[in-house]
């Protein structure tokens, strides 16, 4: 059957509620009016009030209720209304979601998805433009998704739930509306997998969540150009799947990540790193990363759509990266 | 044992807000006095004996001490089952005595032991056990409240008829994040109590320079409060018993615990900068909880002096053995610096660069 991208999140949402009882959502608008972007629409019909929680706007208690039910055995689903609200939870996430296992010895885990739209695209200003990916990759013990397809979106949305550890989930407020053909017969994705987008030979691109459209656009015109460039979509933003992201490196010795995440301490040097540590031997060329500017998401539209990485820019370094 | 039945007058009568005291008469009995007793000299044994492991540097890091504050740790548990959910900050050394931990565990954790009740990776502020809901030993002051409300959530989620006992300081009180917790506990009827230990500083800030108003069980507002003398275990009994009820039946309330801390805030805290040493000696003579459940217990003629010197000798051993026997545990192995991470990837045999197949099973 076809369906949007937040009909897919909603879609999966729904299954895991169905099957386990534990899985309750929670978080700013989720329940009576069915989401800001509509994932958690006709759940609380569907579930009732208990299951389906309309919180006061105070992202710090409610997620930090959300980690203390999941101790409990709970799996709760905490929306951020937009991600950026999501740094009011900062201490909840790292010193207790992403820790407790851990100082506990062992004896809690805290199986909750925190998940929500972020990004940049809809001149929403420089705070609910965030790719918080970046300030959450090194808290020890969270497991980070980007989703990019409505495919990927409730394989991902429905691995997170069942996942043991805290999973953050990505999405990103301009993919919501696109449409796909996903099986009718139930599946999940693996969390800790990267996707191959289109096999090649010549570099690879690394990519994640919305940027994987501006890399996709590139790679028809590089394609026309007579290149064969093999397209990854990461996925898993942490940790990363370095086994089909080596594999690639050793295919085709070139490598050009395109992330939207910001260029400094972003998702992107981290992955620069860990392919300079991992598979330096196979490298011809140094690893090449374009990121977004350093500067908080302008307003206007023009600003705004010179803070990401477009099309063009990534066929030039494609060029540059094969000569 | 002796269970003859015993009423006890509490020390101070109770203020209320917004709800009507209980009695200041406490059911007890002689068995349950000389529990008292007995718990509260080892709990302060125990705290004492690690003051000196940390001078010795036996112990490391932070260490917050809990000598003084014992009425409030064994009243509480004494109104309460396993089954009711305790979480509390960093001073939990003797809540998860009181929750059953044992010695063994407490000093095993403390010097970073394999043996320690968090595998000697949580350290002093981090002690838990799941099997009787003590739910930690939290480091960030205040974080936990929120925590605390979640479990009480899943309480009412599971309809469980059980509450959470959600702990914090005074210093505390003042977090926004309190408040947050408290007005969705109070919208969704939950089972919560937020126990206010208020031992009149927060570090070295006396409550009065950083709280508006120090009347911390009125500062829920629409939430009731009960004020309680910490330094009276049965006060503190009769306190959470009432405070129990009254969350099964109408939701959060506040107990605000009236005690006071002997050592200073942390082991580099000798305690005396904002405080006079006359404050600190006048509460050790008039309200030392201790000594009020010795007087009790002599009073009611259940032991001699003699007999009480004998079990503090006892209790001396315990500790000293307890000690003795986490010294010889091993410190944690090398690869456990990797272990509880992460609880094993779903569908996945392992993470990383060394993963040589990927699978996705519907389990």
């Amino acid at each position: 059957h076809e369906l949007l991208l937040f009909e897919a999140l909603q879609e999966g949402l729904e299954e895991e509620m169905d099957r386990d009882a534990n899985v309750c959502v929670m978080g700013e608008d989720v329940g009576h009016y069915g989401g800001s972007y509509k994932v958690t629409k006709g759940l609380a019909d569907k579930f009732g009030d208990l299951r389906v929680l309309d919180t006061p706007i105070c992202e710090n208690a409610f997620t930090g209720m959300g980690i203390g039910a999941a101790m409990t055995g709970l799996r709760p689903v905490i929306e951020g209304m937009n991600m950026g609200f999501l740094l009011l939870a900062f201490n909840q996430i790292s010193n207790n979601c992403g820790m407790l296992h851990y100082t506990s010895g062992g004896q809690f885990t805290i199986p909750v998805v925190i998940r929500g739209p972020g990004g940049v695209g809809r001149q929403l200003g420089a705070e609910h433009s965030q790719r918080l990916e970046s300030y959450f990759q090194s808290i020890p013990g969270i497991q980070m998704v980007a989703c990019s397809t409505p495919y990927n979106a409730k394989g991902l949305m429905k691995a997170a739930i069942r996942s043991e550890n805290p999973v953050i989930l990505f999405e990103h407020v301009l993919l919501y509306n696109l449409k796909e053909k996903i099986p009718d017969e139930e599946y999940i994705c693996n969390l800790e997998e990267a996707e191959m987008v289109r096999p090649g030979e010549h570099i690879t691109i690394l990519t994640y969540s919305r940027m994987r459209y501006h890399v996709m656009q590139a790679a028809k015109t590089l394609v026309n150009k007579g290149y064969d460039p093999e397209v990854i979509d990461i996925r898993s933003l942490k940790p990363f799947d370095l086994h089909t992201i080596g594999n690639s490196v050793k295919k085709t010795h070139r490598v050009l990540i395109v992330e939207e995440c910001m260029r400094t301490g972003g998702i992107g040097a981290s992955l620069t790193a860990a392919i300079n540590e991992n598979f330096h031997d196979y490298l011809d060329a140094p690893v090449v990363c374009l990121s977004s500017q350093d500067v908080p998401t302008p307003y206007a539209g023009t600003l705004e759509e010179w803070t990401v990485v477009q099309p063009a820019q990534i066929v030039t370094a494609v060029e540059q990266l094969c000569q | 044992t002796d269970t003859t039945p015993i009423t006890i007058e509490t020390s101070l009568p109770f203020t209320a807000h917004l709800c009507d005291p209980p009695s200041r008469s406490v059911e007890s009995s002689s068995q349950e006095l000389l529990d008292f007793f007995r718990t509260m000299a080892l709990m302060r044994r125990m705290e004492i004996a690690a003051d000196s492991l940390y001078k010795a540097k036996l112990i490391r890091g932070f260490c917050h001490l809990y000598d003084g504050q014992e009425a409030v740790a064994i009243g509480m548990e004494a109104a309460i089952t396993k089954k009711d959910a305790i979480i509390t900050a960093y001073r939990d050394h003797c809540i998860f005595l009181g929750r059953g931990g044992s010695l063994h565990e407490v000093f095993s954790e403390l010097m970073g032991r394999q043996a320690g009740c968090s595998k000697g990776k949580g350290g002093s502020m981090h002690f838990y056990k799941k099997e009787s809901s003590f739910y930690g030993g939290h480091g960030i002051v205040g974080a936990q409240v929120p925590l605390g409300c979640g479990i009480a959530f899943a309480q009412k989620y599971n309809k469980e008829e059980a509450v959470t006992f959600a702990m914090y300081g005074d210093g505390a009180a003042n977090q926004g994040q309190l408040f947050e917790a408290l007005n969705i506990s109070a919208l969704w009827d939950l089972p919560a109590i937020l126990v206010c230990e208020n031992n009149h500083y927060g570090m070295g800030t006396a409550e009065w320079r950083a709280a508006k108003s120090p009347s911390y069980y009125k500062r829920g507002d629409y939430v009731p409060g009960l004020k309680v003398d910490g330094m009276d275990a049965f006060a503190v009994k009769q306190a959470c018993k009432f405070a129990k009820d009254h969350a099964l039946e109408k939701g959060p309330i506040i107990l605000e615990m009236d005690t006071y801390r002997y050592h200073g805030h942390s082991m580099s805290d000798p305690g005396s900068t904002y405080r006079t040493r006359d404050e600190i000696s006048g509460v050790r003579q008039e309200r030392d909880p201790i000594e009020r459940i010795k007087k009790l217990v002599l009073s009611h003629d259940l032991a001699t002096e003699k007999e009480l010197k004998d079990m503090e000798k006892e209790i001396r051993k315990e500790v000293d053995d307890a000690i003795a026997k986490a010294k010889d545990c091993p410190m944690p192995e090398p690869s456990e610096l990797f272990t509880n991470v992460y609880v094993k990837g779903f569908g996945t045999e392992s993470f990383g660069p060394d993963r040589k197949e990927v699978k996705a099973a519907l389990p």
